[in-house]
């Protein structure tokens, strides 16, 4: 049982993975860069669902549909603010702006918001009970299961059914032919940014659900986990962004129940880089080979 | 003939020059009292930053490689110099802190081929990807590990009850709680003298053959490889000298304070670091030592100011994002002429008078 328990601790956790990875993976895809502020966006989102849910005793739908909103916002001011005239110059120069972002969210919500840890009410509370007490599963860790997939779902659809989604592969491919073609780059990869920031805010309510503290920093080492999961799965793609979070959600479990608690972050740390070296585009990335 | 100096070894001499006439000046002020201890305190991580840039720098601006966990290296130098420096108890302080800083310079190295070997073949977003990865693991693996000292040798365990010593044996890494009462070896002349084995190192590796082709690959790697450029080994050579710089910094650095602990080796020390080479200039020593510098100590000097305290980080963001913005903004490249408009590229404008340089180059 306790084996089971721990596959389905893992498949939840991943799933909340999985999901910040979608968002990393769209921007990577698209934008060619690490947006390092991805993780703050999703403390973010926390925030937002702790002071409508806590403050002003918002419903529990209200308020993550708030933190969405907030986020959302936040994520297109981000981009057009910060990365948008950036376009053109190294990606380096993009990454360190993408750190100072990250660095004025953290620092910002320490001041809004003061440094202390606070304790997060889950949306949703109690478990599920099978197998006559053996096996429980939070309502939580359901709930984030469900989210994942309906979010990878409607994602598929989205990048492969409508317009918007077509242009998103479109400029993800090609940026400057996309731009011959008709496609307004610039609000593509804004919309791009909103629904990454979107998938954020529901990570970051799912997390702190799950695990109830939140600080101003609690954002960045699952951002940096999430990442792993994207490069992992082979960044730049949606199915190997879902992969890479559930595969990474269940290695960090195990290595928790099993190895050790101290450790789980090397060992998952030690299985990326052994995955790229076999293959070093990820699971599911597609390797393009250089032309002379 | 008399033979000319080069302008790369004028502009190393200019380095040489910079860095002693500091060290001097800094001296005076000791000796004269005008430093108040909160600055004295800040000299040798200021030099271990200075080095810590310039090896980023060996890896970033000449190899052109993106590396997120230049910390790790620091981190392995940092806890097997300790180690070496508490294992040579008789020895005088001199000779300890040598020993340690080669000690950690050999472990960083040792990291270097570890991670480089495999790593290597990986490129862009992909080496950083695991370089930081790396970084993480060797700060994860050090919090479990407990590490003692008695006349046996050295003991390691990664059970939290520490290894059973022997009489008179003491613990040098406790875990979570890092490395304890450590000797604090580390000098501002050592610091000193460390940058400038570090300059003399870069500097004529940069002059050299290899380090030719290390930039070559850096330029064009496809047409490095087909001029007969032996990929792996320069890349490995750029690396692993980068790694064993880090490990002396490192050692330098952990022998300063009695007490530290790996996490201070994270993520964001490598970031920080990056952050000194990228705002210095890519591929420019002079760049990287000034900014880490400047950098280093202005965080510590905006803790004088009341408001600024608590929003010092804040700030510090802002200018970081600021500076990104300006100094890559194409209209402003346009109006000053110049590709380059990081610290580097303003100080040869400010060397030049002011005048616009003409930059070979097609399409301008």
């Amino acid at each position: 049982m306790s084996f089971l328990s721990n596959v389905l601790t893992g498949v939840s956790l991943g799933s909340i993975y999985a999901i910040i990875a979608l968002g990393y993976t769209m921007v990577y895809g698209i934008a060619k860069m690490l947006n390092f502020a991805h993780g703050d966006i999703i403390m973010v989102g926390a925030f937002m669902c702790f002071f409508a849910t806590g403050k002003y005793g918002l419903p529990p739908l209200v308020s993550v549909l708030l933190a969405m909103v907030v986020c959302t916002t936040l994520g297109i001011v981000i981009e057009g603010l910060a990365y948008r005239p950036l376009r053109e110059a190294p990606s380096l120069a993009v990454l360190i702006t993408a750190i100072g972002v990250s660095y004025l969210l953290q620092n910002g919500a320490q001041l809004l918001w003061g440094a202390d840890t606070k304790t997060f009410t889950p949306i949703v509370s109690g478990a599920l009970s099978l197998a006559g007490g053996r096996l429980n599963i939070s309502y939580i860790s359901l709930l984030a299961m469900a989210c994942c997939l309906v979010v990878m779902v409607c994602l598929t659809l989205f990048t492969s059914r409508t317009r918007m989604g077509k242009a998103m592969r479109a400029c993800s491919e090609d940026k400057g032919a996309a731009q011959l073609m008709g496609i307004n780059v610039n609000s593509t990869i804004s919309m791009t940014f909103a629904i990454g920031s979107a998938l954020a805010a529901i990570a970051g309510v799912l997390m702190c659900s799950a695990y109830p503290v939140l600080s101003p920093t609690t954002g960045s080492l699952p951002g940096i986990r999430a990442f792993t999961a994207a490069v992992f799965g082979g960044i730049g793609s949606i199915p190997g962004a879902f992969l890479g979070g559930i595969l990474l959600g269940i290695i960090e479990t195990f290595a928790k129940a099993y190895i050790s608690t101290d450790l789980s972050d090397a060992v998952v740390f030690a299985v990326l880089i052994i995955v790229l070296l076999v293959k070093p585009a990820g699971l599911l990335g597609r390797y393009v080979p250089e032309k002379v | 003939m008399k033979k000319k100096l080069s302008k790369t070894s004028i502009n190393g001499f200019i380095n040489y020059g910079i860095v002693t006439a500091a060290f001097l000046i800094l001296q005076l002020m000791i000796a004269q009292g005008m430093l108040s201890n909160t600055l004295k305190s800040l000299l040798v991580p200021v030099c271990c930053y200075i080095v810590m840039a310039i090896s980023l720098n060996l890896t970033v601006g000449i190899l052109g490689e993106l590396s997120l966990g230049h910390a790790g290296f620091m981190s392995l130098g940092a806890f097997s110099g300790i180690v070496t420096a508490m294992a040579l108890p008789e020895a005088a302080p001199g000779l300890r802190l040598v020993a340690a800083v080669l000690v950690g310079s050999i472990a960083g190295a040792l990291g270097g081929v570890l991670v480089g070997v495999p790593v290597l073949r990986l490129q862009g977003d992909y080496l950083a990807i695991v370089t930081l990865a790396f970084g993480e693991i060797i700060r994860n693996i050090i919090v479990v590990l407990y590490v003692g000292l008695d006349e046996k040798g050295l003991h390691i365990t990664t059970n939290s009850a520490g290894p059973t010593l022997g009489e008179g044996g003491v613990m040098v890494i406790k875990g979570p709680m890092g490395a304890v009462g450590v000797p604090k070896l580390a000098s501002f002349a050592a610091g000193f003298l460390l940058v400038l084995i570090t300059l003399f190192v870069v500097q004529n590796l940069v002059a050299s053959r290899a380090g030719r082709a290390i930039m070559a690959l850096r330029d064009n790697r496809i047409a490095a490889e087909s001029v007969g450029i032996h990929v792996t080994k320069y890349k490995l050579m750029a690396f692993v000298i980068s790694a064993a710089l880090a490990g002396a910094a490192g050692a330098l650095f952990g022998l300063n304070y009695s007490s530290t602990v790996s996490s201070k080796f994270g993520f964001n020390t490598s970031i920080l670091i990056l952050v000194f080479v990228v705002l210095g200039g890519l591929g420019s020593i002079r760049g990287s030592i000034i900014s880490a510098a400047l950098l280093y100590i202005l965080p510590e000097m905006l803790r004088g100011f009341e408001i600024i305290t608590k929003a010092r980080m804040l700030i510090y963001a802002i200018i970081l994002i600021a500076v990104m913005l300006t100094i890559n903004n194409p209209a402003l490249k346009n109006l000053l002429g110049e590709r380059d408009l990081s610290l580097s590229g303003l100080l040869g404008r400010l060397k030049s008078g002011g005048k616009i340089k003409e930059k070979g180059g097609a399409g301008q």
